[in-house]
């Protein structure tokens, strides 16, 4: 359905003893499009409206009132709460502890997984060698494999190295369940580049590195940028391992939020609640808006090629 | 490296292979040990720390004559089948809409796709809040009059699955439209003109000309959509954590309480490679059909 031809033209061509139809706007066919998308588009944004709308109300008026009324007296506390008095056991010092160690997880390993997947991409793209279509394949399957069947051999793993329940242990197992969908990316991504400017840099002088800093990363950017993307929000989103390879001091900010709304002692504050479960979503629903086509991309390329 | 002219055959390997080291830790040591070593200890009464002391398929008969891990399978099957099914033919009508030359495309995309963005602990808990008996849509129906409307599937055991399907769902429907979308771009301008000039009607175009075509896509669909519905954990813990009582337990779950909290390893290494087995049921015949014939990539 490329923009080539308007329909009013194509009807015309077919229907011709009729002439050409004048399109009306309102067409049954129209009302029920748009009629469909808007239902639909409800149901996708309630959610976002119904937290947003408890999360600046006070407590008084969510008892009262339903979740969809606006706030009649806006309130930011739940939000001030959420962030900075929000309780996890002992500890109320909101959720700002756990947005810091989330974000302490997810600087490196961004930087961690990426490095590693382009130089793994790069190599099979175009330095291939004896068996790496192998490791390849394996590296493709293990994306499929349930974690749970990694899960305790990477405890003992981390055990070893002395990583368990650190930041530094964390930020490894992102790195290896980051593996297999980047370095498909980059790989696909590097197999598009000509080969000849690879032959003409070989023919230069250049070796593994040199192509790889002086010609394919600065022909990269965007795809640098789409594994970003993906690799933020997805860490950041993480919870499997957050509370699996962390202890409380280190916990992430999903598990923590995760902990201050699900906590079964003390009166439920469903505003604090809301505050903080938007606060978490902030950071991947910022990227999301900002990043509009370039998200798009990085899923369907990450999902169709998977 | 970087200042020899030409480079032999040996050397080039070696950077390359250097290089790669990561990837070939990860893939053998982790992925394939890691593995195999799950499975192996699943033979053994590993409880606390983890034993070679073998004991047959023991953990394998105490797994299946569990209530708990029935019932969590009872309900990965039940949210499994209305998920595969309902996101496909969701994902495909929106996509099919969003096709239809109309305005606003960009807009509705955004708006469909932006759960895909959140994570499921936070889609658990916005829709736990939402689906709240008092507060929610429940009561918000019968603050408008209808006193004896009940709808609260997070306390009811019976349909506790179908509330975190709504969830599931909101945040994956998405994903799937994206892929849909970008397979309906791919189908040839002429093959539209020429079902028009055939006179076909547009539902039967897209049941009997457009799906066939985008056999391929429906199969990545697939795949993915199966392969998150075996990770689903994160939003039953948040949603529901697994309540009430038991009634909505899925098998991650089952596994991670085992391996984690009730210091079973053995039984959580067995559930696990349950799961193993049945993605391998899913992934082999895909394999199959998709790399098949011809070489991978």
């Amino acid at each position: 359905m490329a923009d080539t031809t308007p329909m009013s033209f194509d009807a015309a061509v077919l229907t011709e003893p009729r002439g050409p139809k004048p399109r009306r706007r309102l067409s049954r066919r129209n009302i029920f499009l748009y009629g469909t998308l808007l239902l639909v588009s409800v149901y996708y944004l309630l959610p976002l409206y119904v937290m947003v709308v408890t999360s600046l109300k006070g407590m008084p008026e969510i008892r009262m009132g339903n979740i969809f009324s606006p706030p009649v007296e806006i309130t930011f506390e739940p939000w001030v709460r959420a962030w900075s008095e929000a309780c996890t056991g002992i500890n109320c010092d909101g959720l700002s502890r756990g947005f810091g160690n989330s974000v302490r997880i997810l600087i490196p390993s961004v930087a961690l997984s990426i490095t590693i997947a382009s130089i793994n991409g790069y190599a099979l793209a175009n330095w291939r060698f004896k068996g790496s279509e192998v490791f390849f394949t394996i590296l493709i399957f293990g994306a499929f494999i349930p974690y749970q069947t990694m899960l305790y051999p990477i405890v003992i793993l981390l055990r070893e190295l002395g990583l368990m329940g650190s930041i530094g242990g964390l930020v490894l197992v992102h790195t290896i369940f980051g593996m297999p969908i980047l370095t498909l990316l980059f790989r696909n991504y590097f197999t598009s580049i000509p080969e000849e400017l690879f032959k003409a840099a070989r023919v230069d002088g250049a070796g593994f590195w040199g192509i790889y800093f002086r010609i394919m990363l600065p022909m990269s950017l965007p795809i640098f940028v789409v594994a970003m993307i993906l690799q933020v929000t997805g860490i950041w989103n993480d919870f499997l391992f957050g509370v699996i390879y962390t202890k409380p001091a280190t916990y992430p900010m999903t598990v923590q939020l995760n902990n201050i709304v699900n906590s079964t002692q003390g009166v439920k504050e469903y505003n604090v609640n809301m505050a903080a479960t938007l606060l978490t979503g902030l950071v991947p629903l910022v990227i999301y808006f900002i990043s509009g086509k370039l998200f798009v991309r990085g899923i369907a390329a990450g999902a169709v090629k998977g | 490296m970087d200042s020899s002219k030409r480079p032999n055959r040996l050397f080039r390997n070696l950077s390359a292979k250097i290089a790669s080291i990561p990837m070939i830790l990860t893939a053998v040591v982790v992925f394939l040990g890691g593995t195999a070593w799950t499975v192996i200890y699943s033979f053994t009464g590993s409880r606390l720390l983890p034993k070679l002391k073998f004991v047959g398929f023991d953990q394998y008969e105490r797994l299946w004559s569990s209530r708990r891990w029935m019932i969590s399978i009872e309900n990965l099957a039940v949210y499994g089948i209305c998920s595969l099914i309902l996101t496909l033919l969701l994902g495909f009508t929106l996509a099919a809409l969003l096709d239809r030359k109309i305005r606003f495309e960009n807009t509705f995309r955004t708006i469909f796709l932006y759960p895909f963005a959140l994570s499921f602990v936070v889609t658990g808990l916005a829709w736990q809040w939402i689906l709240n008996p008092d507060f929610g849509i429940q009561g918000v129906v019968r603050g408008w009059g209808w006193e004896s409307f009940s709808f609260d599937p997070l306390n009811n055991p019976d349909i506790v699955i179908y509330g975190i399907l709504i969830a599931g769902l909101w945040q994956g429907t998405g994903l799937v439209m994206v892929i849909m979308l970008a397979g309906l771009r791919g189908i040839d301008e002429d093959i539209w003109k020429a079902t028009r000039v055939d006179g076909i009607g547009l539902f039967k175009t897209y049941t009997r000309v457009v799906v066939p075509m985008m056999r391929p896509v429906f199969v990545t669909a697939l795949v993915i959509i199966a392969s998150g519905i075996i990770k689903l954990y994160d939003l039953v813990v948040a949603q529901t954590n697994g309540g009430p009582g038991i009634a909505s337990e899925v098998p991650a779950k089952y596994v991670i309480n085992y391996m984690f909290r009730a210091q079973n390893l053995g039984q959580g290494f067995a559930a696990s490679t349950m799961m193993l087995v049945s993605v391998i049921i899913i992934l082999v015949p895909w394999a199959y059909l998709e790399f098949g014939g011809k070489k991978h990539g």
